[in-house]
């Protein structure tokens, strides 16, 4: 065979996984994670769409103004996110074209050592909408999809922000504000495990007055082909400026501590039990958290 | 065999193919893969079969001119004791001939060869298929990077992609009847090369380059080269499995037309993009149908398995951009100054078989080709 193998090193540490089938396919893994591209530094685009270049201008006049100046962001906990090494951040999640994401994102890069960049999983919609579809992944968004998450999480280290409420988050209206509505199936708590990678809860409050939803249309959104239509204070009376005009409410973002999925056993993401019950404990702390939160918090605006 | 020195049996075992079958040795891959083979002296036989005349100049490569016929097939598989077919006859761009002609080739084609080398008694010992990154697709919904396990999330849109699934089907189905058959199949994304001629080449050579308006899709390409040696690669080592074939790297169209120094015509509405095949075809760029979803949604595969079997590649996506850049600026210099070759059966006969011949020249050895490709 000569040395045509020389870049797989023969005394690959196997899985550490008892039975002997776990181990061949966990060593295949591994090596596979050591055949990932390199990175080309004259790049200013990542393989995921993401730009530098656009995500700092991005980073630098919108986000920047509603970070400081328009939400007056808080953060806790930042101590949470670890310094390397792929993380599962799960937050809750609301409003209309809820600005939650753009702010966890700007949080880590402000508040934490090593400023970490976050990648935000969104809809598969956006992917399909003109304008989204080339803005969206250039300012760190990939889709919602179990292997980009995989390969961000075990192959990238990164960290990752999932929302598992997904559109029911987003669809809630402002008389249901802060509760947590149904996380998914579980699929996040599933991803972290197979990657093996933290899971960090995530409680965000302030979106939900920043953007309160009224009412939801079915015959409009059916009309628009949008995701949902949502009517709020200035949408759709602004046109779809109105999606941005949020309402200056105080943020504050509180990360808690994380939960190790590497010391979960072997293969956990197999056990359907654990899965449900990790997925329900993420969601108890969450939401115990935001009433936590909520309990002393004197006024929307002010915090 | 009585006669085999242990050292004969090694190289066999290194190279397990010594006598090549190339189906469609006239197609580019076919005849660039016979030239690649021709330079490993352990590989005794080169037979290559189409049903056109070679396109490339070949040494000792033999020809046989013949239609997807199973029984003739046969006939020269057992005949020639072929231990190795290599399948590079796949139509991946619908525009090169008509959808009848592209379904027979790749079905019915893929069919009469795989009957072939089928049976008990038969001497193939590994096949190769060259397949395509269009078995994806291109949807919405995909994934960043596909892997080799996952399969399209939605049926196959255009007759092409539906061809290719197919194929690939029979392909696995004989692999799954045949197991001491050692069967590779190589999905190729979308080739770039200054000598490669494909919709993408053909687009990138305008000075405007047409976007649909508001997607900016991820593209990876893989260089010619590559390509051909992965080819090589596979007829050469073990390397039974599905296997991506891409470069390293996935670039937004955008900066793929930078890279260029080009510009971005991002003209192409987002509704009823291909309502704008008629216009474009006036201009001069004809889009093929499975391309359409590409330019808005773009597609990423992931490379490492092949990696993984010892595979290097020499071209990130980037310098397979760069290569075809470089390759357009020179091509208004060099234009008109490679000549074509034509194959004439009667000078190829004579070359090969006449005794007048002067075969092992070391001059003529030495002079003309380079190194054999260290993998």
């Amino acid at each position: 065979m000569g040395d045509r193998r020389t870049s797989l090193a023969p005394g690959t540490p196997a899985a550490t996984a008892g039975d002997d089938e776990l181990a061949s396919g966990g060593e295949l893994v591994r090596r596979e994670a050591e055949m990932m591209p390199a990175i080309e530094p004259e790049r200013t685009v990542n393989d995921w769409g993401r730009s530098e270049r656009v995500e700092g201008v991005f980073d630098a006049t919108v986000v920047e103004f509603f970070y400081r100046y328009w939400f007056r962001t808080e953060v806790e906990g930042i101590e949470n996110i670890p310094d390397q090494g792929g993380a599962l951040l799960v937050s809750n999640h609301a409003g209309a074209l809820p600005p939650d994401g753009a702010m966890i994102a700007r949080a880590i890069r402000e508040e934490h050592p090593r400023s970490r960049p976050l990648y935000l999983t969104v809809e598969h919609f956006f992917k399909g909408y003109p304008g989204f579809s080339m803005l969206v992944p250039k300012i760190g968004c990939v889709a919602a999809h179990p292997a980009n998450v995989h390969r961000l999480l075990y192959d990238e280290g990164e960290l990752v922000l999932v929302f598992p409420e997904g559109r029911k988050g987003t669809e809630k209206l402002v008389k249901d504000r802060y509760r947590l509505r149904r996380f998914g199936r579980g699929g996040f708590v599933e991803a972290a495990m197979r990657a093996e990678a933290k899971i960090v809860p995530v409680c965000v409050i302030g979106a939900e007055e920043a953007a309160p939803v009224f009412a939801q249309s079915k015959l409009l959104q059916r009309m628009t082909g949008l995701l949902y239509f949502p009517i709020t204070p200035t949408f759709p009376w602004l046109g779809p400026a109105g999606m941005l005009a949020y309402l200056p409410a105080k943020f504050k973002i509180r990360f808690l501590k994380p939960i190790d999925t590497a010391e979960m056993g072997a293969d956990p993401a197999s056990d359907k039990a654990l899965v449900q019950s990790v997925s329900q404990e993420v969601r108890a702390r969450i939401q115990e958290n935001l009433h936590e939160m909520l309990g002393k918090r004197k006024s929307v605006w002010l915090g | 065999m009585a006669g085999i020195t242990a050292k004969q049996r090694s190289e066999r075992e290194r190279s397990g193919a010594r006598r090549v079958l190339i189906t469609g040795l006239s197609t580019y891959w076919g005849g660039r893969l016979a030239q690649a083979l021709e330079r490993f002296p352990e590989i005794e036989a080169i037979v290559g079969v189409d049903s056109e005349d070679p396109s490339r100049e070949l040494e000792r490569t033999e020809f046989v001119k013949v239609s997807n016929n199973h029984a003739l097939l046969q006939r020269i598989v057992r005949a020639a004791a072929i231990d190795t077919v290599v399948d590079a006859r796949l139509v991946v761009n619908s525009l090169t001939t008509s959808p009848r002609e592209a379904h027979e080739n790749n079905v019915i084609g893929t069919m009469n060869i795989l009957a072939a080398c089928a049976g008990s008694d038969s001497p193939v010992r590994r096949f190769v298929f060259k397949s395509s990154g269009l078995y994806y697709g291109c949807e919405q919904d995909d994934p960043g990077f596909f892997t080799e396990q996952m399969r399209r999330p939605h049926p196959p849109r255009t007759r092409i992609e539906r061809d290719i699934v197919e194929a690939e089907a029979t392909v696995t189905d004989y692999a799954d009847k045949h197991p001491a058959v050692t069967v590779t199949i190589l999905r190729c994304a979308n080739v770039l090369g200054p000598d490669v001629d494909t919709a993408h080449t053909k687009m990138f050579a305008l000075p405007l380059v047409p976007m649909v308006l508001g997607f900016d899709p991820r593209y990876q390409f893989v260089h010619e080269d590559d390509i051909v040696h992965a080819l090589e690669h596979a007829a050469l080592y073990e390397a039974p499995g599905v296997y991506n074939l891409a470069a390293d790297g996935v670039l937004a169209l955008s900066e793929i037309i930078s890279l260029l120094g080009k510009r971005p015509a991002p003209l192409l509405p987002p509704i009823g993009t291909s309502l704008m095949a008629g216009p474009l075809r006036s201009l001069g760029v004809r889009v093929p149908d499975e391309m359409w979803n590409q330019l808005r949604f773009g597609r990423g595969l992931d490379n490492r398995l092949f990696k993984a079997e010892g595979f290097e590649y020499k071209y990130t996506t980037r310098e397979a951009v760069l290569k075809l850049a470089e390759h357009q600026r020179l091509h208004p210099v060099l234009r008109g100054a490679d000549r074509g070759y034509t194959y004439e059966a009667e000078v190829e006969e004579f070359l090969r078989r006449s005794p007048l011949v002067q075969r092992d020249r070391p001059d003529a050895e030495s002079a003309g080709e380079s190194e054999p490709f260290e993998i």
